[in-house]
C-alpha cells in the first residue's frame, strides 16, 4: 500500500492554515503507522500463500532448488500416500466429535454459572483456569493421570472394582482421552457463552413466564435465539482450530510412548498408539520438516487451505465483528 | 418453597461436583510432584514423605534455568515488538477510514484465522536462507511487522474511545501520532494490556513454533517445549516430570490472578457478540 492510496475521503475535519502541507503530514503519519503491518502481511501472508502453491508443484528439499514436477505431489497424496488418509480421518474425527462436545459442555457450564449468581466470579475463575495452562503441561498431566499402571484415574476406578483401560496407549481410546482433556480446558469458550447469556434481557424471561412458558420453552424461545450467533462463532472457530489440531496429539503420542525425541525424530512416536493420534497437520509437519519433502508438504498445505477457507468464508459472512464497517 | 430450596442445593451440588473434577487433575499433579521417586512408581495418591527437593533436583535433570530464560526472552521480546508495531496499526483501523482499509482489515482477519501450517513451508525456507533456523528469532522478529490477532483485539478496544476525543486532539494540532499517544492509548490501556497478556501467554505456551525452529537445538528450547521432551528422557521419574509441569504452569497462573479482570474483559471483547 502506497501513500497515495491512503486517500482520506472521510477523514475528520482539521482546522489548518495550509491545508496542503497538513494533509501531506497526516498522510505520512498514517502511512508510518501502517507500514510495518502492511509489510508484515506481504512477507508473512501474501507471499507465502503464493509460494506454497508454487512449491506444491515442485520437488524441493531445501538443499537444491525447487524442481517442477506438475501434479505429481497431488497424485501421490490422493492415490499413493497411505498415511495421509489415516491422518485426514483422525483430524476429521476431532472436527466431528471434539468440537460439538466442547460447545455443548461449555454452554452447559455457562448455563450453570449464570444461575450461581453471587458466587459466579469464583466459579468462573475456577472453570477458566485450566484453559490457560500451557497445552504441553496439561497434556503431560493428563497422560500421567490416565497412565494405565499408576495413574490416579485407574486407581480410583480400581476402588470401584473396575479394571481401568489403557487410555492414551489404546488406539481406540487415545482420541477420546484427548476429548476429556478438551472438556477440561473448555473455559475459553465458556467465558464467551457466559457473557452472551448475561446479555439476554431479563424482561424477556419475565414476559415468557407471564405467558406461562416452561423452563425448557424459555431456553428454546428466549435464550437460544439470543446466543445462536455466539454458538455459530464457537462452532466455526472450533472447526478451524480442530483442522490444525497438533500440539495435544503430538505431545500425547510422545509422552505416552515414553520415547526420547519429539515430533521431528523417529516415525514410531508419530501418531502413537498405532497412528491413532496422527493428525493431518502432524503428517504435514513430518513430511515437510523431518523428511524435507517440502513440495509435498506444500501440496498438503494447499489442500488444508482450501478446506479451512470454506469455514473462513462462513465465519466472515456470519460474524459482525469481522466486518470492516464501523471504523469511526 | 421446598422446590426452590431443593433446586438451589441442586445447582450448588452440581457446581461443586464439577468443581472438584476440574481441580482434581492439578491436585494429583502437585501431590505426585512431591513424592519420592520410589513412591511415584506405585499406585498411591498421597505422598508418604513430602519430597520438596524434587523441585531442586528437576533443575539438575534438565537445563531448566536456561529454558525458562529462553521462554522469558521469547515472550517478553515478542510482546514488546508486537506493541510497537500493532498499536499504531490498530489505531488506524479503528479510527481512520481510507481507500483499502476494508481490504486491509480483511487480510488481518484472514491471517488471524488461517492455520499457520498453510504458510509454514515458504516462511521456513525464508528463515533458513537468512540462517536463523535453530533459534527463536523466526518466532520473535515477525512481531515487529504486526500481529494479526493483537491488531484485531486492540482495534475492538480502540473503537470504544469516543470520536470527539480523537477529533479534539487532532484540532489541538497533535497530529495522528499525538492523538494516538496522548488520547487513545491512555483511554484504552486495558485493551492494550489484554493484548500484551494474550501475546505473552501465547508465546509462553507455544509448542508448534519452537518445534519447527528449535527442535534440533536444545540450548534454544523454551520451557514448554522442553517439558514435552522431558518425560522421554526421564521416563521412570513421574515425580520430576510433574514437578516440571507445575513449574511451567505457575507463572501463567500467577499472571492470571494479577490481571484477571483485564483478561476476562479481553476475551469477552474478542468473543463477538452477535
Amino acid at each position: 500500500m502506497t501513500t497515495s492510496e491512503l486517500s482520506l475521503a472521510t477523514a475528520a475535519p482539521i482546522v489548518v492554515r495550509r491545508p496542503g502541507r497538513a494533509k501531506l503530514r497526516r498522510r505520512i503519519a498514517i502511512a508510518s503507522m501502517l507500514a510495518p503491518t502492511v509489510l508484515g502481511l506481504l512477507i508473512f501472508f501474501i507471499y507465502p500463500l503464493i509460494a506454497s502453491v508454487y512449491y506444491s508443484f515442485t520437488r524441493y528439499d531445501l538443499l537444491s532448488s525447487p524442481q517442477w514436477i506438475g501434479f505429481k505431489n497431488y497424485r501421490f497424496m490422493f492415490g499413493k500416500d497411505p498415511l495421509v488418509w489415516q491422518a485426514a480421518r483422525n483430524t476429521l474425527w476431532f472436527v466431528v466429535i471434539l468440537v460439538p462436545v466442547r460447545v455443548v459442555c461449555s454452554l452447559a457450564l455457562a448455563g450453570l454459572l449464570v444461575r450461581a449468581r453471587r458466587a459466579s466470579g469464583f466459579w468462573r475463575t475456577l472453570f477458566y483456569l485450566p484453559a490457560l495452562v500451557p497445552p504441553v503441561a496439561s497434556v503431560v498431566a493428563f497422560v500421567f493421570l490416565f497412565n494405565p499402571g499408576t495413574g490416579p484415574v485407574n486407581q480410583i476406578l480400581h476402588w470401584f472394582g473396575i479394571k481401568g483401560p489403557l487410555w492414551f496407549s489404546d488406539p481406540d481410546l487415545a482420541k477420546p482421552s484427548l476429548v476429556l482433556l478438551g472438556i477440561w480446558v473448555v473455559g475459553d469458550i465458556m467465558i464467551i457463552f457466559l457473557a452472551a447469556l448475561l446479555d439476554v434481557p431479563s424482561e424477556q424471561y419475565e414476559a415468557a413466564s407471564l405467558d406461562g412458558a416452561s423452563g425448557w420453552q424459555k431456553v428454546r424461545f428466549v435464550t437460544l435465539p439470543h446466543i445462536s450467533p455466539v454458538i455459530l462463532f464457537a462452532a466455526i472457530t472450533g472447526v478451524i482450530a480442530a483442522l490444525q489440531y497438533f500440539t495435544e496429539a503430538s505431545v500425547a503420542s510422545a509422552v505416552a510412548s515414553g520415547k526420547a525425541t519429539v515430533g521431528g525424530g523417529s516415525g514410531d512416536i508419530l501418531g502413537y498408539p498405532d497412528d491413532s493420534l496422527l493428525t493431518y497437520t502432524q503428517w504435514l509437519y513430518f513430511k515437510g520438516f523431518a523428511n524435507y519433502q517440502l513440495g509435498y508438504a506444500s501440496a498438503m498445505a494447499v489442500v488444508l487451505f482450501i478446506v479451512a477457507a470454506v469455514f473462513l468464508v462462513l465465519l466472515l459472512r456470519k460474524v459482525k465483528a469481522f466486518n470492516p464497517e464501523g471504523a469511526s | 418453597m421446598t422446590r426452590t430450596v431443593l433446586s438451589w442445593v441442586g445447582n450448588r451440588a452440581i457446581l461443586i461436583a464439577i468443581g472438584i473434577i476440574f481441580v482434581a487433575p492439578v491436585v494429583f499433579v502437585v501431590l505426585t510432584s512431591l513424592m519420592t521417586s520410589d513412591q511415584a512408581l506405585t499406585a498411591t495418591l498421597i505422598p508418604h514423605h513430602w519430597e520438596w527437593s524434587n523441585y531442586k533436583n528437576v533443575f539438575d535433570a534438565a537445563p531448566l534455568a536456561r529454558w525458562f530464560g529462553n521462554s522469558m526472552m521469547y515472550a517478553v521480546l515478542a510482546t514488546v515488538f508486537m506493541l510497537l508495531s500493532s498499536v499504531p496499526a490498530a489505531y488506524v483501523l479503528a479510527k481512520i477510514k481510507f481507500r483499502g482499509s476494508g481490504f486491509l482489515f480483511l487480510c488481518i482477519i484472514v491471517t488471524m484465522l488461517l492455520p499457520p501450517q498453510v504458510t509454514a513451508v515458504p516462511v521456513y525456507v525464508m528463515w533458513s536462507h537468512l540462517g536463523l533456523t535453530g533459534s527463536l528469532w523466526p518466532l520473535i522478529l515477525p512481531n515487529l511487522l504486526g500481529d494479526a490477532f493483537s491488531i484485531f483485539l486492540m482495534r475492538q478496544f480502540f473503537m470504544t474511545v469516543p470520536r470527539e476525543y480523537v477529533d479534539a486532539a487532532r484540532m489541538d494540532g497533535c497530529g495522528e501520532w499525538g492523538a494516538l499517544l496522548k488520547v487513545v492509548v491512555p483511554m484504552a490501556k486495558p485493551g492494550i494490556a489484554a493484548a500484551a497478556l494474550f501475546m505473552f501467554f501465547q508465546c509462553w505456551n507455544d509448542y508448534y513454533g519452537p518445534l519447527l525452529y528449535t527442535s534440533e537445538n536444545a540450548a534454544h528450547w523454551p520451557v514448554a517445549y522442553g517439558l514435552a521432551t522431558f518425560r522421554g528422557a526421564h521416563g521412570t521419574n513421574w515425580e520430576l516430570t510433574m514437578a516440571m509441569t507445575v513449574l511451567v504452569m505457575t507463572p501463567i497462573v500467577l499472571l492470571f490472578f494479577f490481571a484477571q479482570r483485564i483478561f476476562v474483559e479481553g476475551i469477552t471483547v474478542t468473543g463477538i457478540k452477535g
